[in-house]
């Protein structure tokens, strides 16, 4: 799990242009939206796109999303639970 | 009756070289197009959190737009909807079209980019002025082969003297290629810190400066 937390931290600070952040900035139980990261409703999409082309994981309900990207350790957990 | 409009402060960014009110502020010449804008970003220590998820034509505009409006803050002297954003380039949003293009271009591996997306549209630098200032004001996107001081003094005079708004964020912002060129310039009614009246030819005098 702390491997995947690390790969997912990079490929979100790469995928959101987060040029201004590193990985240890990145706390894995703070929320990715409001008041963590701060991420927007772009970031949000670009989430999904990211699950997609990088895990091959489709988020085929969107109201699932508040719970899957509520932090870094939840999509963690998502993508363990649901990669192919 | 013959109304005058003025020219209070200007901005260029261009061969690697920030110049205000037409003198140099900032100059590092070894940098490609996209490093030097965000370097002049770090320089003048703006802070804006979405800076970096701006496409570059995005950031070399909004970076041009903080310059001027430091200078000179007519957002604070002026209601949110008297002010105007009239802006024009050559290139367009075609920088940012071709990656979108790029990404969507393998009908096996079709992964366009949402954040990429919503920049295939020049307004949208506009757009980010507007929402870093709360501008509310008229705003307009044209594009042209090169900046045209003709009509760009007489469009926004026009603006003006029918009362429409009391002053503009307006000039040129052009990036594709490498290739870029920043000058943008606030227009008001009133006199300010260069007066100078808005005409044609005080405008190709500084455009050219």
């Amino acid at each position: 799990m702390d491997a995947l937390i690390d790969q997912l931290k990079g490929e979100i600070i790469e995928q959101l242009n987060l040029e201004d952040l590193k990985k240890e900035d990145i706390d894995n139980e703070a929320p990715l939206f409001g008041e963590g990261l701060g991420l927007d409703s772009i970031d949000a999409l670009e989430l999904i796109v990211l699950l997609e082309k990088n895990y091959g994981i489709k988020v085929a309900n969107p109201a699932d999303g508040k719970k899957i990207f509520q932090s870094i350790r939840t999509m963690a957990e998502f993508i363990e639970a649901n990669k192919k | 009756m013959e109304y005058k409009n003025y020219i209070n402060t200007f901005c260029s960014i261009k061969n690697g070289t920030v110049s205000i009110d037409g003198s140099i502020s900032f100059e590092d010449k070894t940098l490609p197009a996209a490093d030097f804008i965000k370097l002049v970003y770090k320089h003048f220590q703006i802070s804006y959190p979405k800076f970096y998820k701006m496409d570059q034509l995005s950031r070399l505009a909004f970076v041009v737009s903080e310059l001027i409006l430091k200078n000179n803050p007519i957002t604070l002297k002026n209601e949110d909807a008297d002010i105007a954003i009239i802006i024009a380039n050559s290139a367009s949003s075609l920088e940012t079209d071709e990656e979108h293009q790029r990404n969507i271009s393998d009908k096996n591996n079709y992964f366009a980019s949402p954040a990429v997306f919503v920049y295939t549209l020049p307004n949208i630098l506009i757009g980010e002025i507007a929402i870093r200032n709360s501008i509310k004001g008229e705003n307009t996107f044209f594009i042209f082969d090169k900046f045209d001081a003709d009509f760009m003094s007489s469009y926004i005079n026009s603006l003006l003297n029918s009362n429409k708004i009391k002053c503009c964020i307006t000039g040129w912002v052009d990036f594709y290629e490498n290739k870029y060129e920043a000058f943008l310039y606030t227009v008001e009614k009133e006199k300010g810190i260069l007066s100078l009246e808005h005409t044609s030819d005080q405008l190709k005098k500084i455009y050219n400066n």
